[in-house]
């Protein structure tokens, strides 16, 4: 069974997203995206200081298997994107939240975060 | 077995007196272009390159010598009479710069190649140009661009692609400045309509489709989808990746497209999959032609000459440096030949048969097909997620274990929105005997599976390698070869 960490948000495409105190978030792909791409072998975060909108495709994570685009799970700035994945795109596997986050957001609109789903809600989806 | 590299078996001074130039002397190079160095090449006698290259032939799979149900690729047999024919000394000796007058046989090939494509595929101009696929993809969008543009209708930027389009789709779309615009497939396979009309307007260049299906269903909505999306603005462009399944049955052109590439390589049986290179040729509907890649051969009073921007000014322009892949062509045009209008129809007829016939099998054995509800078109696919939860073992093992068995692997992983997923295309070209010992191969896998699927994890065990860590080969990237002497 993939791991659903009950703090975090999530979207039906498969992103977690966890709230800072800051007023940023922090993104990345869930235990399961990761596990049904299988071994990442690329991995490319969005450019820093880009702004991105809800639900568009602003990272690409890939492993032998397949190419995934990552959806923006919400609107805002990037303001810091995990530059280790250049060198080691495996964090995404070994560490999906915690060392294998991708990208961090600046939220332009707090409100978007209340659309996302709770850990059971995410959970439901996966039950098919 | 394994093989050295060819540079692995030179010794100094070896020589192939065959393939010995002539002797430097003749050849006039001034001496400041001459090289100070000799070239690293592999000194080795004729018959240790042929014994060398006639190895590494046999350790590969190949359509001459295995079964190849590769989904989406159209492995079929290349008749041998194409190549013979290709090969006749004046389309050999042919120069590409040479006049026209002095090519007019093998103008007349490819004039002839032209029409057969509109007829087969109802367009109205085609353009033999585009050397691969991707190619003629790239071409397609961007004639679309061209038309919009020339129509001062420069907002429209967005290509609408489903989720289970060939990955080319969308990175043609962005090659050629577009916003790629993503719509989900239904359950049964059809284009969602709701979603079509949701992502339709003011800023619609065109949709990217592939008919039937890359998960080997016809769109049965496509005459709705043409007019939704004509009403619009937007045109309509062809994958040709699939063309096999309704080759001489049914025409592009009819289903409202504006602009479809042909892979030639694959529904016109030239070699490929490593054996030669594509040929990506366009054909389109009446709005495209101004834009269509040259050149183009036309024909006046029994002439054949090559048509270029005087012809059509508004052209994207060259795509390669002549037209397009000659040998290539040659096959193609005979192997149109040779089919005839009756025989491309036959085609269609017995890669659907084939699909259908090997699918019904898979069924009664126990496989789950991924659209059980449809008839597939000239391929299909099973998904393994079933097995992959049950018994351990994914796509991939079963994909590796075939190898064993004496059967090129079908497509695995793709399209991604099946899980687990085999795309299997056994094209036209295969006995009965061959399509039942692929079905029975795939049971005695599923048996051995249930029995210790370990046994599967461990594939291949008789192919000249074993399973590769695909994962570092990729992570690691080094094809580079140096002789020990530079290590």
């Amino acid at each position: 069974m993939s791991d659903i960490p009950g703090d975090l948000k999530f979207t039906k495409s498969h992103e977690w997203i966890r709230e800072e105190d800051d007023g940023k978030v922090v993104v990345g792909i869930t235990d399961h995206a990761q596990a049904a791409l299988g071994d990442l072998v690329f991995v490319e975060p969005p450019e820093v200081g880009s702004e991105v909108a809800v639900g568009e495709a602003c990272a690409v994570v890939e492993s032998v298997k397949a190419a995934s685009d990552v959806y923006s799970p919400v609107s805002g700035e990037v303001v810091e994107a995990n530059e280790a994945l250049a060198d080691s795109p495996e964090l995404v596997n070994q560490d999906p939240y915690g060392d294998g986050w991708i990208m961090r957001i600046e939220l332009s609109d707090a409100s978007e975060l209340d659309r996302l789903m709770d850990a059971n809600s995410y959970e439901a989806t996966l039950e098919d | 077995m394994t093989e050295p590299v060819i540079f692995e078996h030179s010794r100094p001074g070896r020589r192939a007196f065959a393939q010995a130039p002539a002797g430097d002397d003749e050849i006039p190079i001034p001496d400041h272009l001459r090289r100070r160095e000799r070239p690293r090449l592999p000194e080795v006698s004729e018959l240790q390159t042929v014994r060398h290259f006639t190895r590494l032939s046999q350790m590969n799979f190949s359509i001459d010598t295995h079964f190849y149900p590769l989904g989406s690729c159209t492995m079929k047999y290349n008749p041998r009479a194409c190549n013979q024919l290709a090969m006749l000394p004046g389309f050999l000796g042919r120069h590409p710069l040479g006049p026209a007058s002095s090519g007019q046989g093998f103008m007349e090939c490819m004039f002839e190649l032209q029409e057969i494509l509109k007829a087969v595929t109802g367009m109205q101009a085609v353009s033999l140009t585009p050397m691969a696929g991707a190619q003629g993809e790239f071409a397609g969008v961007a004639m679309i661009r061209a038309y919009h543009h020339a129509r001062g209708d420069t907002a429209r930027n967005e290509i609408i692609v489903p989720d289970a389009a060939h990955g080319t789709n969308p990175a043609t779309a962005t090659m050629c400045g577009c916003k790629v615009i993503e719509i989900p497939t239904q359950d049964d396979g059809d284009v969602d309509m709701d979603a079509l009309k949701s992502v339709l307007g003011p800023n619609t260049a065109g949709i990217m489709l592939t008919n039937p299906s890359t998960v080997g269903v016809f769109e049965r909505n496509i005459l709705e989808i043409s007019d939704l999306v004509h009403e619009a603005g937007g045109l309509l462009y062809y994958d040709g990746a699939n063309l096999n399944a309704i080759l001489g049955k049914a025409r592009p052109g009819d289903m409202g497209f504006d602009v479809i590439h042909m892979n030639l390589h694959k529904t016109f049986s030239t070699p490929h999959g490593g054996g030669g290179p594509g040929s990506g040729a366009v054909g389109v509907g009446e709005r495209l032609a101004p834009f269509i890649p040259i050149p183009v051969v036309g024909r006046s009073d029994g002439v054949y000459r090559w048509m270029d921007e005087k012809d059509f000014p508004q052209s994207i322009g060259r795509l390669s440096a002549f037209a397009g892949n000659a040998g290539v062509l040659l096959r193609a045009y005979v192997y149109a030949r040779m089919l005839g209008r009756e025989g491309m129809a036959r085609v269609a007829d017995y890669a659907t048969l084939n699909a259908n016939y090997v699918a019904a099998r898979m069924s009664d054995a126990g496989f789950d097909l991924a659209y059980p509800d449809r008839r597939a078109s000239h391929e299909f696919i099973v998904t393994l997620k079933q097995q992959a939860r049950d018994l351990g073992v994914t796509a991939m093992d079963f994909a590796k274990r075939l190898l064993d068995y004496g059967f090129h692997a079908p497509t695995t992983y793709f399209p991604l929105l099946v899980p687990e997923c085999l795309l299997i295309e056994p094209t036209e070209t295969e006995a009965k005997e061959t399509l039942d010992g692929f079905v029975e191969a795939m049971v005695s896998i599923l048996g051995e599976a249930r029995k210790d699927a370990g046994t599967l994890k461990e594939a291949p065990y008789t192919t000249p390698v074993r399973r590769l860590d695909d994962v570092r080969a990729a992570r690691q990237l080094d094809v580079a070869w140096k002789p020990a002497s530079q290590t």
